[in-house]
């Protein structure tokens, strides 16, 4: 039989996660929805990999120096979105508090 | 570090992600969650970092200015933005993964052997496709989500601006869209990446447009799931796992989300995108009714709630505005010290984003376990004295249940109007932002409260104490 490319196997994970992202977040109480928008908003700043390399790209020509600026721009922004969605995540999920007896 | 490493150290990033969200089902869990969520994404960061394998000065500087820079940013609005305010901070942050995702894509475009997806000029197909699809929903998310920013933050009329031919205009993008994408995967032309990152970027903003202030709560959250999408896209151009299952998790996220506010409104998610329903101001429809209404004081109010067996708090976006949750815990309170059962109803669409009402009484400290969803508290109304509605409106009005010609009909309710007494704290008279008339306001068992919710709720708290 013949190899399987590669990209079968990436699109296996890519279903099969948005599988577990349907049952895991249907078991999201409600009240936890907006904290829930802020930590996936975090979490989409993964993208900060792709930023990472390409702020890292041997700069040999005048196309590598774009890349590095625009990959360094993406860094920004992709760490505010890291830093501000996780810490205000924590800043919401620390106020939801119990009765006390 | 060898690629399967990496590889392997992604894919525990993203099982890191799952479980960040997996904590979340229920308050006691969420901080381990939070926790894990930010061990993954320190982890994917360091896995980056060690395969790529940085040894110049100038680039190691250029990625902790940028972190220093970013995160400094970041942390500093997590500690200083209000409560109120974070329908539109979500909004702002959504708009940043998709400007990230672009510059992410563009940079792919640039450098792609540092990508391993081929030469310039001779990029593997599938990778144009991915690229192309990430930097479309992107530069979609972006704008729509900068435009949603604006209404949410007051700076742009929350009413619908209904551009005319829009759906014309919308299909045409699309299709413009679609061809040039289909033209940049065999050609690969800069000038048609370009073309297609600011066509989505104008095709965001007349999407967004013309929905109205009061369907924010489902455009934040498809925003949130477009933002995954473009992930997701740019994950695999990136051929990185963590990427693709964060992306995935986040488009699933957003979608549930916005099926949970569709049919909290019971609107079909196409009326919704399709605009035009419902701006804060779409009242005014047909002469205004001058039925006589029953009028009472702060001091009334505040005797029928001392004297009650339990009541039901149920507020709405009127009470975010008026920023009244600490003045609702402080009269919640007293009323517990009298004896009084006060538990809080919370509407699946009240306010602006999902959840929202929930963090604002968690801020005010009200305890999570007396606020409850609208399945498990509707059928109490029936049982209690008191209804004490601050800033909701629609989401009580029966004619959702009655009247077949009304725009909210089948809409799901609060059952206020089975409570003995139903108290309505509002500035006036006027409608929803459905532009109805509320039957309740003029039955029998009602009393309006005419005031700012704030400053009528700490009129109550002082004729109680």
């Amino acid at each position: 039989m013949e190899a399987i490319d590669p990209f079968v196997f990436r699109l296996s994970i890519f279903v099969l996660a948005i599988f577990v992202g349907y049952y895991v977040v249907w078991s999201v109480t409600p009240a936890l929805h907006t904290p829930l928008m802020s930590v996936t908003n975090a979490i989409s700043s993964v993208i900060v990999v792709g930023a990472l390399i390409a702020v890292s790209v041997a700069t040999l020509g005048s196309e590598s120096w774009i890349s590095k600026g625009l990959g360094f721009a993406a860094l920004i922004l992709a760490s505010v979105n890291i830093f501000g969605g996780f810490l205000v995540t924590q800043r919401m999920l620390a106020m939801y508090k119990k009765k006390e007896r | 570090m060898s690629a399967n490493l990496a590889a392997l150290s992604y894919l525990v990033s993203g099982v890191l992600f799952i479980l960040a969200l997996r904590g979340l089902s229920s308050p006691v869990t969420s901080r381990a969650g939070n926790r894990n969520g930010m061990i993954g994404m320190a982890l994917a960061i360091v896995t980056t970092l060690l395969v790529a394998g940085v040894t110049d000065a100038l680039t190691w500087g250029l990625i902790i200015g940028g972190v220093a820079i970013g995160g400094g940013i970041g942390a500093l609005i997590a500690r200083r933005i209000a409560m109120t305010a974070m329908p539109q901070l979500i909004a702002a942050f959504h708009s940043l993964v998709g400007l990230a995702a672009v510059l992410v894509a563009a940079a792919a475009m640039y450098s792609p052997e540092a990508y391993g997806i081929g030469v310039e000029g001779a990029i593997r197909s599938h990778s144009l496709i991915e690229m192309s699809l990430g930097v479309a929903i992107g530069a979609i998310t972006f704008a729509g989500s900068l435009i949603a920013f604006a209404k949410l933050n007051g700076n742009m009329s929350g009413a619908p601006i209904l551009l005319p031919a829009r759906h014309a205009l919308n299909i045409l993008l699309a299709l413009v869209i679609v061809g040039l994408i289909v033209y940049f995967v065999t050609d690969q032309p800069h000038w048609a990446f370009w073309t297609i990152a600011g066509l989505s970027f104008v095709f965001g903003i007349t999407l967004i447009v013309p929905i109205g202030g009061a369907d924010m709560p489902v455009v934040i959250s498809m925003l949130n799931s477009y933002s995954g999408w473009a992930a997701a896209g740019i994950g695999f151009t990136l051929e990185n796992t963590a990427l693709i299952i964060t992306g995935a998790l986040v488009g699933s996220s957003g979608a549930i989300l916005s099926y949970i506010m569709c049919k909290g409104m019971n609107r079909s998610f196409i009326s919704v995108i399709l605009g035009g329903f419902g701006g804060e101001t779409a009242a005014a429809g047909g002469p205004a009714e001058s039925r006589p209404v029953k009028q009472g004081s702060a001091e009334d109010a505040a005797f029928i709630m001392k004297n009650a067996g339990s009541v039901i708090i149920v507020p709405g976006y009127g009470m975010a505005v008026a920023q009244a949750q600490h003045a609702v815990r402080e009269m919640a309170d007293i009323l517990k010290k009298e004896g009084v059962k006060v538990s809080y109803a919370i509407h699946p669409v009240a306010g602006r984003m999902p959840g929202h009402m929930n963090v604002l009484l968690a801020e005010a400290n009200v305890p999570y376990d007396e606020v409850f969803e609208l399945d498990d508290i509707n059928s109490q109304f029936a049982q209690a004295d008191v209804a004490y509605v601050i800033g909701a409106n629609d989401v009580t009005n029966p004619a959702a249940k009655s009247n077949p010609q009304s725009p909210i009909f089948g809409m799901p309710i609060l059952d206020v109007e089975k409570a003995k007494t139903v108290l309505f704290v509002k500035r006036g008279m006027g409608s929803g932002y459905a532009g109805i008339e509320n039957e309740l306001f003029f039955r029998d068992n009602t009393m309006m409260l005419f005031g700012d919710a704030k400053k009528m709720t700490e009129e109550i708290v002082k004729s109680l104490g």
